[in-house]
């Protein structure tokens, strides 16, 4: 009887686990399902104060009038190659550096890596000011150069390689040179592929935080030529004020390709945001 | 820059005959490996020291100018941090991000803890379930702002529209002043619990089961277990999740700009969006970089503090 009691009360809980993360869940996917629904509502319906809920009937409309009052396009255009440039030059240079720290002995190495560690500490927030006049003197202000050029670096990921090189056993590099091997042998073909699971992570890591950057590109974007989609998107709300499903179309097509990212390298997304956390 | 690429190894000096050939191949090598160093470290050192390193000097200088971007800085000393020290415009700012903490660190950090201890569970479809919680994680604050602003809209949002239904007198949101702020919070909130509950969820899994047994056959309730086992053993993932969140929270900026643009009426300014029109608005370079220089000085007081606490209640194993 006392077994069947707490066997009751064991389906209890999971039933109250089950729900309360269903609800949880919901409050998550109906935001997301709102602004789906926005974005397939025409204008008429969204105009009307006891619309349904759902667009009836559902319409692309909303999708074809981003690029009417801005070129929209080219935003997302822009966005997704300096993500995609951003990306490959920071697990460049950060993987240069993490060999350089993990497997080269030279003067001064560890005054230079602490000076690496304490750049993790400054915001962006903190040295927008003097950057934005940095990048006048060099007339990059309003260019893609400009938006690149501190986002091609970051000590977060020259300090996560490194930790990945160090935890390979030195026996292999030690192999590779009796062999005959120089250094950049041994950085590009033993050790490298062996940390694709850290430049994987980096690199996710890496693309949304690109992708989504907002404070830098509003200061450095002046034109709609060099503007980013969340540049882009905060513009289109000014524009269509009260027109929701234009707004709601635009941030859409903003989520996608990360959401899209996130299908296929879950694993690796959550890792990278979770060494977000760490960045900070 | 006394870090920059560091210089190749000199040699020691090899004094004719009584040099080895052997201590002459090391010094050789040495040297090949500080030369390789400057090769590998140079992109990352000259790019961190141009954009980052150089700016952060450059909040510090300009800090002591006054400058309108025109004609040529001129010194000033102090005078920048003693005019910031009277703006009431800058205490509200500072006031409103204090506030907007107020809000969003407990309400964070209680549903992601309370996300974390759901999932952490060998039930089936909690990989699901995580991964729904991480959706806003991975969008854009921009994005995630616009929706809520859209959700929250007064007139025929779907919170309000809700809220008629039930019944509930509905809110002006983020078109009220006394509403901006928490509107900004409920966003924030909507959009990082998932970040602090995987992070914490890491945290729970570390926590050993033969305890929590041990806890429960000495006649622990959940609520004891709780509170006397695994929120002790998680206290360094809650400490290391509200000192991130501490820290992104004092330059909280994108989703006020996008929501409220610090209004209405200034009821949502806060220290990084006063920081931006200072310096791209009005034109006050010295007086923005004075600023930058305040809310770094917060954040560096804020891990410092921290790291001092964290000796005192957090439990390592």
């Amino acid at each position: 009887m006392n077994d069947q009691r707490s066997r009751f009360a064991k389906s209890a809980r999971r039933l109250l686990r089950y729900g309360l993360l269903g609800l949880g869940a919901s409050a998550m996917i109906g935001p997301f399902a709102w602004m789906l629904a926005t974005s397939l509502t025409a204008d008429a319906q969204l105009a009307r104060v006891d619309a349904p809920l759902l667009p009836a009937p559902a319409t692309a409309e909303p999708y074809g009038r981003l690029g009417e009052a801005f070129s929209f396009w080219r935003f997302t255009a822009n966005s997704l190659a300096l993500a995609v440039v951003s990306t490959v030059t920071q697990l460049a240079t950060s993987a240069t550096a993490g060999y350089a720290f993990s497997r080269l002995r030279f003067p001064g190495r560890d005054a230079v890596f602490v000076l690496y560690l304490a750049t993790m500490m400054i915001p962006m927030q903190v040295i927008i000011v003097p950057l934005f006049i940095e990048m006048r003197h060099l007339g990059l202000v309003d260019s893609y150069a400009g938006l690149l050029l501190p986002t091609v670096v970051s000590s977060f990921g020259v300090f996560m390689l490194r930790q990945a090189f160090l935890a390979l056993p030195k026996e292999l590099d030690e192999a590779a040179y009796v062999d005959g091997a120089g250094h950049l042998r041994v950085f590009a073909q033993v050790l490298l592929p062996l940390v694709a699971p850290a430049l994987a992570t980096f690199a996710v890591f890496a693309f949304m935080a690109s992708w989504n950057a907002f404070l830098w590109p509003l200061v450095i974007a002046q034109t709609e030529a060099h503007m980013t989609l969340p540049v882009g998107l905060s513009l289109l709300q000014g524009r269509y004020s009260t027109a929701w499903n234009v707004v709601m179309a635009g941030s859409t097509v903003s989520v996608l390709p990360i959401l899209a990212l996130y299908v296929f390298a879950q694993r690796y997304v959550i890792r990278g945001i979770t060494f977000t956390g760490i960045k900070s | 820059m006394t870090a920059s690429a560091p210089p190749p190894a000199t040699p020691r000096p090899v004094t004719g005959t009584s040099a080895t050939p052997g201590r002459r191949r090391a010094s050789r090598r040495r040297l090949r490996t500080a030369a390789a160093a400057a090769a590998f470290l140079s992109p990352s050192l000259i790019l961190l020291l141009g954009f980052w390193i150089g700016p952060m000097l450059g909040t510090a200088w300009m800090s002591l100018q006054d400058w309108n971007l025109l004609g040529v800085p001129s010194f000033v000393g102090l005078d920048n941090y003693r005019e910031l020290a009277g703006d009431t415009e800058f205490y509200a700012a500072l006031g409103h991000t204090v506030a907007y903490l107020a809000g969003y660190l407990p309400l964070v950090l209680v549903f992601g803890l309370a996300i974390a201890l759901l999932l952490d569970t060998t039930l089936p479809a909690m990989t699901l379930f995580r991964a729904t919680f991480f959706l806003p994680v991975i969008s854009s604050w921009v994005a995630v702002s616009l929706l809520w602003k859209w959700l929250l809209n007064p007139a025929d949002g779907l919170v309000n529209r809700i809220l008629g239904v039930l019944g509930v007198p509905a809110p002006g949101w983020w078109t009220d002043p006394d509403w901006a702020m928490p509107s900004v919070v409920l966003a924030s909130v909507w959009k990082d619990v998932g970040f602090v509950a995987v992070i914490l969820l890491a945290g729970l899994q570390a926590v050993p089961h033969d305890l929590l047994e041990a806890a429960a056959l000495d006649g622990a309730g959940w609520w004891r277990k709780l509170r006397s086992v695994t929120l002790p053993l998680l206290s360094p993932s809650l400490f290391f999740v509200t000192v991130i969140s501490l820290i992104n929270g004092f330059q909280v900026f994108d989703q006020v700009w996008v929501m409220t643009e610090g209004g209405p009426g200034g009821a949502s300014s806060v220290v990084v969006e006063q920081i931006v029109n200072y310096a791209f608005s009005y034109g006050r370079v010295g007086y923005a970089s004075a600023m930058s220089m305040l809310l770094f000085a917060v954040i560096l007081l804020v891990t410092l503090v921290q790291l001092r606490l964290q000796r005192r209640w957090v439990h390592y194993e």
